[in-house]
């Protein structure tokens, strides 16, 4: 039987692929599991022995615990909200018939391309500098006391860091939303007598829905895992610890592989328990 | 009395002049049917009378008030698209309701006009569900009724059978008809199919690049096609235009003879030519018959009985009360 044949033959030539996809997946979840059960301390005497849940408990009874939960759902919260309104603004702008069109979309797309890294060091110390910075010069221009972004306003300053980072992401998926839209509806909204208001609530944000899901499922997905920004800028002070940023203390800075590897588990637990809020409330929207 | 008025209305795309300037009157209560090759610019004339497109220069009049500048809310006309452009993420009802809910109209009128639409157009047990959900012509028919709830001067129609099939085309055809027989509104209704000009039409208007070539009842742009044109795209299947010495015999640079206008025989008759393809329909038969005297192939009725085998001879001759004759310009002679 050649179809048989075919199928088998086919099996065979995936089971590369997987079998390193798998691997690649389940090596390091395996290993997270298996230290998380250890008191593991490479620099203090190494692999001593099984614990039980005990780094669990400490992992969560640690002060530091719920702060950084809460740290990471916010930014997580303000991200998502600045770059979808924004995004959302700026695909109607880009829709626009414009001269220069092309040139513009690709400026708009520009800072996707800048590495976390950089991106976190150029506002660091060209935007946010509360003596050189860009921002510092606007407001002594205005004869305002500079703020001094990353320590009193740590985490507006991150969200904005991250926002411009992912508003193009956003911006990119909406405007293709927006030019998929029938100019025929519109122009029926039109005659229906919608002003263009209401063109936009009852038309526009409507088809958008898809769009903005799509959004916010992969951009959630990213931001849970926000490491970068924080690392250069802020350090983990000032309140902007997230709950990846805590794990990697209790991995490198304490030495700590054991209750470091706990604290991954229970970051792989809250963002399936996010991913099941969202897919809920958005979701749905997938469905049409 | 005239209710929509066109006067000098041109359009010009860029340096493209697509609607050279042009008159046009419409009588309240017309069913007008603008009608020519894809491309001739009726398109584009519907959607300057619906204000989607703003004309270049010339003035347009809505029930004798300048609408040239109007926006196409303001000028009560209510409009069926190509596509139905139907909001996919509301039900039925609601995108019926939607002309209504945005002149802020209360809801219990809303529902009560609704209900009428919904009643006229049998869509009562569709009104919970989404455009998604339904077929072809009850799409069609829920685009016809969001026209209808509005009440407008007019009905403004832009090809909205071409995306059916052909045995619903024909049914909405009727459908469509008969709600204007009902409503007694001005509808204006573009197509590029002469066969539903042909039957919906009080008043066609032909046009060609953007200027109209005639207008009239279908009728009388059947029998008396004012140049080579319109005497070709009206009536199927085409009249045969003829140039040549037969031509010149009747004292014309182009003749026309509608395929209903011409006799076949095989044994005598004015000219002679040999059967090509013959297509059986029944109640008739179209042969096409290759004739030496103009070196064409002319299209012929006869009736559903006649079997001629092919590459027989026979002989044609032309009725000659409803032969068309045409000057060198293509307009007609009479």
């Amino acid at each position: 039987m050649a179809t048989q044949h075919s199928r088998s033959i086919a099996r065979m030539m995936l089971a590369p692929a997987t079998t390193l996809l798998l691997a690649w997946m389940l090596i390091p979840l395996i290993m997270t599991l298996y230290f998380s059960f250890k008191k593991y301390l490479p620099l203090r005497g190494g692999d001593l022995g099984w614990v039980g849940f005990d780094n669990y408990v400490r992992f969560i009874s640690s002060s530091a615990f719920w702060p950084a939960v809460a740290t990471t759902l916010i930014i997580v919260g303000g991200v998502l909200l600045i770059t979808i309104l924004l995004g959302i603004l700026l695909a109607l702008l880009l829709d626009q018939p414009i001269w220069g069109q092309g040139v513009v979309r690709i400026l708009v797309i520009a800072p996707f391309f800048v590495m976390p890294t950089v991106s976190g060091l150029v506002w660091k110390n060209m935007f946010m500098d509360p003596v050189n910075g860009f921002f510092a010069h606007i407001w002594r221009v205005f004869g305002a006391e500079p703020i001094q972004w990353l320590s009193h306003a740590s985490m507006p300053s991150l969200v904005m860091i991250i926002s411009w980072q992912w508003l193009p992401f956003a911006t990119l998926i909406l405007l293709t939303a927006i030019q998929s839209l029938d100019s025929e509806q519109i122009e029926a909204a039109e005659m229906d007598g919608a002003k263009p208001l209401s063109r936009f609530f009852f038309i526009i944000l409507p088809h958008l829905a898809r769009a903005i899901t799509v959004v916010v499922l992969i951009q959630t997905i990213f931001l849970l895992s926000i490491f970068a920004e924080i690392f250069v800028t802020t350090a983990g002070a000032f309140g902007t610890k997230t709950l990846t940023y805590l794990i990697f203390q209790r991995v490198l800075e304490s030495q700590n592989v054991g209750l470091g590897s706990a604290g991954g588990v229970y970051a792989i637990i809250l963002a399936n328990i996010v991913a099941i809020f969202l897919m809920r409330i958005v979701g749905k929207n997938l469905d049409r | 009395m005239k209710q929509i008025q066109l006067k000098k209305v041109s359009k010009n795309f860029g340096a493209t002049e697509v609607i050279p300037p042009l008159d046009l009157d419409i009588e309240d209560g017309e069913f007008v049917v603008f009608v020519g090759p894809s491309g001739c610019g009726k398109s584009t004339l519907l959607r300057l009378i619906a204000g989607l497109e703003d004309v270049t220069s010339g003035q347009i009049l809505i029930n004798g008030k300048d609408a040239t500048e109007m926006p196409p809310a303001s000028r009560g006309l209510a409009m069926v698209f190509q596509s139905y452009a139907l909001y996919p993420h509301m039900s039925v009802r609601k995108n019926i309701a939607f002309p209504l809910r945005m002149i802020g109209m209360p809801k219990d009128e809303q529902a009560k006009r609704v209900d009428e639409a919904a009643k006229v157009l049998n869509l009562t047990e569709y009104l919970d569900r989404r455009p998604g959900q339904l077929s072809g012509g009850q799409r069609q028919r829920v685009a016809i009724g969001r026209a209808i709830v509005r009440e407008p001067t007019a009905f403004l129609f832009d090809e909205p059978l071409s995306n059916l099939d052909a045995a619903l085309r024909v049914g909405m055809r009727l459908e469509i008809s008969e709600l204007h027989k009902r409503l007694d509104t001005t509808m204006i209704y573009v197509t590029h199919d002469q066969v539903e000009a042909m039957t919906m039409a009080d008043k066609i208007v032909v046009l060609q690049s953007g200027v109209i070539e005639q207008v009239g009842t279908p009728l009388d742009l059947y029998h008396n096609p004012r140049n080579t044109f319109v005497a070709g795209f009206i009536g199927s299947p085409k009249m045969n235009l003829l140039t040549g010495k037969e031509a010149e015999k009747h004292g014309a640079h182009t003749i026309g003879i509608r395929p209903e206008h011409l006799t076949i025989s095989t044994k005598k008759g004015g000219w002679e030519g040999t059967v090509g393809v013959s297509e059986h329909l029944g109640s008739d038969t179209f042969i096409h018959v290759e004739c030496k005297a103009f070196d064409e192939t002319l299209t012929v009725r006869a009736s559903g009985e006649m079997d001629l085998s092919y590459g027989s001879k026979v002989y044609l001759t032309p009725d000659a009360s409803n032969l068309h004759k045409f000057d060198e310009n293509g307009m007609r002679m009479s």
